[in-house]
């Protein structure tokens, strides 16, 4: 950085934080337009919310390491006490029991565990002797800590979220230099489980949610409905978009959940693969700091905290994305970023605060050439 | 580490391989990420720009929607311009509950200003009810201008109701032309199907030809369908109107069919069941096809009714079928003059006399002739105009069957004609090599002895005979034509040397004018004179009816064909009364319609007497009788609506009056009516 610009200022991770900029405020766009046109009420709050969480990002940042490793596992407790709690007294929304009333906020706690899935697990395997990593007591621990608050979650139920969790949780494990094998077999295992699962452990309604996947046409008014309307919005964009406010799929209320699951065919609708092309693209370029950072961070504490976070995030993306092209069931997963709500941004900032926390540590400590 | 040698080799881990671990495996999912990043760019891009047609088009379906116009469908004209089928202005009212705060109190106020009962606010409530609140639901149709106006005014405590102008299908002479017009309908499944499921058949409201020449002429009648195109949400909410295009009406057919003439025709077969065809001699025109009774196709077009369709059907009078095409009768006598013809052609001198005893032995058997006594000796226009049987009888034997079947055929028996209508069935000329095939039995000379009277296997309907008398008449071999599109075809062809004409049309003249069978069908004129033919066909043998009385059923057909003026013929026809108990029920109805040809006046003084007697015109007793049977059937039927359209005048038989007062006034002479082209300017709108 030139010396014009402020140190201060100069400092931040730009290569983050401007992608960041972009997809917010195009998803404020896209929020102004699912709105028919107005600022109120998605796109507004939207970029309030975001200046709050960037702002506790910002502070999450200055986090030093002993303070991290020190709170780990406090927060992964108290999280988890929050999950019973939903259990015992949380109250019931749209079919299942998420939430926690705080009195001034409704919390999901369950949100709040993937980034402390992560937390927690690379706290483990930071003070776990190097030896000992090929050992059951690598393994039996983290397994326990991922799969507690997930048959938490799970008993919610909330597929969607618990998948998040494993997903965060074994990322770390498989960063952290378990035995390739046993990733191996565990995969044999979910191959082998995974349809017995199916067919015990899933609802109906989420059963008929896979099978309408794999055949939306079946039910082109019913669940088959929101695949086949979400592919019409993308389709009908084409290359370059109908133009910003001019998406008749959106404004005309054929597609489902326009401001929050489906954002991504709402913006597409209007901008096109192009509008696509510069999603992606962001996301592409911060996933790519996030593992950058991780591969700068010398130790393992660093390394596995801004792995596990950009995996975090990117596993929202991924099925989001993955849903509205049809190449996943409808899970109630929103887009990082751009999709209207509290609860998922709050997650998100969560990570990227973490991440720059790592950076932060990383630039303090840089990585010796000749230690590795 | 090296202490462990002994065990199973375990891998070594130390801080460095652990760290190359971690940046091989971080290398692997980011590679993974940055896949699937590609996977779903190329995801979208095949979706957005290879399939976009796909779904541009399906997006434009999701927003777009079309609603018909059906087209005014095109008017039926009769030769002078006046309408046999039209539309009329059809006023209904329509109400949208989404527009309606209070429903309930909404439809009580329409209840009361449209006198509509119990039963149908019940089943209003019940649509409104049961179906998506956006889509109209129909309150009343066919209301009357006044109930129209009254809902109109009162539209802005009525939110949500919506008074409409469509068209209805009109039929001025109603059952008069039920069987030549056709009606319209709702098109069902199969029509749907045939038509290349063309939306517009489904459209609510639209109607298409089911008979006659609405179905012949359905594309050319129907006219374009104009559009309404509007942008509707997911919910079927019409957010605003893209464009509307005007419907185009259909195009008018102009038929050959004098309007007045057919209702007349139609009205004066009373309370027989018949069919009365005129045509123009000197064009082919056919002037009236009436085939009564009959059914009212403003009723078929409106939705006929279970009770009344129950009626139709039972009648044993069929009045579902049009006789005139599809009825087929033993010609009897009428095939006389025909016969006649093929005789002279076959070098027969007409002056040859037989001797008519009352009988003729053929064979083992006696053939008798109508008239017991005798005729005594008979020539040939002895033979047409006392039509004695012996004459046919001796004479057919030695000309043989084959020159009279090609004389039948060449006079229109047997034959279809180039006519646009649906079916016509075609009788029977029999012949030896054809009753050889269908039988397969060899043709006797009582065959030819029962041909040459028109009874035996000899079948025509009402067209043919008429075709046949107007080619006899004229010596051409006219063609029957229906509308006025269709060239004038067979003046070119001479069927019969003049001397042979002139001799039968003599003889024909003498069966009504001179001492033949038919004197009453004197036309009241001194200088118009009517030619004809009498015949009676026998329905069954002698020992169940004597043909006169008993059974309706078993009755003898009376038949009579007839041109005028018999020197040179301008008008020619057949009249065909099922069951009549023979001719002389069906020349008096020839008369009345050549008497209301030449002077309407006159025609119209005796159709009055008539239904004075009978108890009203065809519509009239149409509706009574509807009425009786409804009752019969415990059912409530509503009065008739009255009809007051202007249209009306222009078809009905009385019109034809107003008409010729009026040229009376232009012009004190009085002519006859020779020209039917002559008054198309009064006639026509």
């Amino acid at each position: 950085m030139s010396g014009i610009v402020p140190a201060p200022i100069a400092r931040q991770p730009w290569r983050m934080l401007f992608p960041l900029f972009v997809l917010i405020g195009f998803g404020a766009l896209v929020l102004f337009s699912a709105a028919a046109g107005s600022w109120q009420p998605y796109a507004a709050s939207h970029i309030l919310r975001f200046g709050i969480f960037l702002v506790m990002a910002f502070i999450l940042a200055r986090f030093t390491r002993e303070w991290a490793m020190f709170l780990a596992f406090p927060i992964y407790g108290i999280i988890l006490l929050m999950l019973v709690a939903v259990e015992a007294i949380g109250f019931v929304g749209g079919g299942s029991q998420r939430w926690l009333d705080l009195g001034f906020m409704q919390l999901q706690p369950s949100e709040l565990m993937k980034p402390a899935i992560v937390l927690v697990l690379a706290r483990f395997y930071s003070s776990l002797p190097v030896g000992m990593i090929p050992t059951w007591r690598a393994l039996i621990p983290a397994g326990g800590l991922i799969l507690t608050p997930v048959a938490l979650v799970l008993l919610q139920p909330d597929l969607g979220t618990s998948l998040a969790i494993v997903f965060g949780g074994a990322l770390v494990m498989f960063s952290a230099g378990l035995p390739i094998r046993w990733f191996m077999g565990a995969g044999l295992a979910a191959a082998v489980l995974a349809p017995i699962a199916f067919f015990v452990g899933l609802q109906p309604y989420q059963q008929k949610r896979v099978f309408t996947f794999l055949d939306p046409e079946s039910d082109p008014l019913g669940d088959g409905y929101h695949i086949t309307q979400s592919k019409i919005a993308i389709g009908s964009g084409g290359f370059s978009g109908k133009g910003f406010n001019e998406g008749s799929q959106s404004h005309l209320h054929y597609l489902p959940e326009p401001h929050t699951d489906f954002i991504f065919a709402t913006m597409a609708e209007e901008w096109g693969f192009l509008g696509g092309l510069v999603v992606i693209g962001a996301f592409a370029l911060i996933f790519s700091w996030g593992l950058s950072v991780a591969r700068a961070s010398n130790d393992r504490f660093g390394k596995l905290i801004a792995l596990g976070m950009t995996a975090t995030v990117f596993f929202y993306v991924a099925i989001n994305l993955m849903m509205v092209m049809g190449l996943a069931p409808v899970v109630g997963i929103p887009l990082p970023f751009m999709s209207h709500g509290g609860s998922s941004m709050l997650t998100n900032m969560i990570c990227l605060g973490s991440i720059m926390m790592v950076d932060r540590w990383n630039r303090k400590a840089p990585r010796a050439g000749i230690m590795r | 580490m090296r202490l462990r040698k002994r065990a199973k080799p375990k891998e070594v881990v130390t801080q460095s391989t652990l760290d190359n671990a971690f940046d091989r495996r971080t290398f692997v999912i980011g590679t993974a990420m940055g896949g699937l990043g590609v996977l779903l760019a190329a995801r979208m891009g095949y979706i957005a720009i290879a399939e976009n047609e796909k779904y541009e088009l399906e997006s434009e379906s999701n927003r777009v929607n079309l609603s018909l116009i059906p087209p005014r469908r095109g008017w039926i004209l009769d030769r002078n311009g006046a309408p046999l089928a039209s539309n009329r202005a059809d006023f209904r009212v329509d109400i949208i509950p989404d527009r309606t705060p209070d429903t309930e109190a909404t439809i009580a106020a329409l209840t009361k200003i449209l006198n509509l009962d119990e039963n149908q606010a019940a089943d209003i409530r019940k649509q409104v009810s049961d179906g998506p609140g956006y889509q109209p639901v129909e309150i009343a149709s066919g209301i009357t201008y006044d109930e129209f106006a009254a809902v109109s005014v009162r539209l802005p405590d009525l939110p949500g109701v919506v008074p409409q102008r469509g068209f209805s299908r009109f039929y001025p002479t109603g059952p008069s032309v039920g069987h030549l017009i056709g009606y319209v309908g709702t098109a069902n499944a199969e029509e749907y199907a045939e038509q290349d499921r063309n939306p517009l058949l489904v459209t609510p409201g639209y109607k298409i030809g089911k008979d006659g020449l609405e179905k012949q002429y359905e594309q050319e009648l129907r006219g374009v369908p104009g559009a309404r195109r509007v942008e509707v949400t997911a919910s079927g909410r019409i957010v605003r109107e893209l464009e509307t295009r005007e419907d185009i009406q259909g195009d008018p057919i102009r038929l050959t069919i004098d309007g007045p003439l057919q209702d007349y025709a139609a009205r004066r077969i009373g309370l027989e069941s018949g069919s009365v065809v005129v045509m123009d001699c000197e064009t082919g025109d056919l002037l009236c096809m009436a085939s009564m009774p009959s059914f009212d196709p403003n009723s078929f077009s409106q939705g006929i009714g279970r009770v009344e369709y129950s009626m139709l059907r039972d009648d044993e009078r069929v009045p579902l079928r049009n006789k005139v095409l599809k009825g087929l009768y033993p010609p009897g006598s009428t095939v006389k003059p025909m016969v006649s013809m093929a005789f002279m052609r076959e070098g027969l001198d007409p002056d040859e006399t037989v001797f008519c005893g009352g009988g003729l032995r053929v064979g083992n058997r006696v053939f008798r002739c109508w008239k017991r006594g005798g005729h005594g000796t008979v020539n040939m226009a002895k033979g047409i105009y006392q039509s004695c049987d012996v004459y046919y009888y001796h004479f057919a034997q030695r000309i043989g069957m084959d020159p009279i079947a090609a004389m039948a055929q060449r006079c229109g028996m047997g034959q279809e004609f180039p006519l646009p209508v649906a079916s016509q069935f075609y009788g029977t000329v029999p012949y030896p090599a054809w009753k050889e095939e269908k039988y397969g039995r060899p043709w006797q000379a009582f065959d030819t002895v029962n041909a040459t009277i028109g009874q035996g296997y000899m079948l025509a309907n009402p067209l043919q005979l008429a075709v046949m008398s107007a080619r006899l008449a004229t010596g051409r071999h006219v063609q029957p034509r229906l509308v006025t599109s269709t060239p004038v075809q067979g003046f070119d062809e001479v069927d019969f040397a003049p001397e042979h004409v002139a001799y039968v049309r003599q003889a024909m003249s003498d069966v009504v004018n001179g001492p033949g069978t038919a004197g009453r069908a004197r036309l009241p004129f001194d200088d118009i004179k009517m030619a004809g033919k009498t015949g009676t066909a026998q329905v069954v043998g002698l020992n169940l009816s004597d043909g006169k009385s008993g059974p309706w059923k078993y009755r003898d057909h009376g038949l009579f064909i007839f041109f005028a003026p018999f020197d040179k013929p301008k008008y020619a026809g057949a009249v065909v009364i099922e069951h009549g108990g023979g001719s002389g029920s069906a020349y008096p109805i020839a008369r009345d319609v050549m008497t209301f040809l030449f002077d309407p006046e006159k025609g119209m003084e005796m159709l009055r007497g008539f239904e004075e007697q009978w108890g009203g015109t065809a519509q009239q007793r149409l509706d009574a009788k509807y009425r009786a049977y409804a009752a019969a059937a415990g059912e409530d039927v509503k009065p008739v609506p009255a009809r007051d359209e202007e249209i009306f005048d222009q078809v009905e038989a009385e019109a034809r009056l107003a008409v010729r007062r009026q040229e009376s006034l232009a012009d004190e002479k009085v002519d006859p009516r020779l020209d039917t082209s002559l008054s198309s300017g009064q006639a026509s709108e």
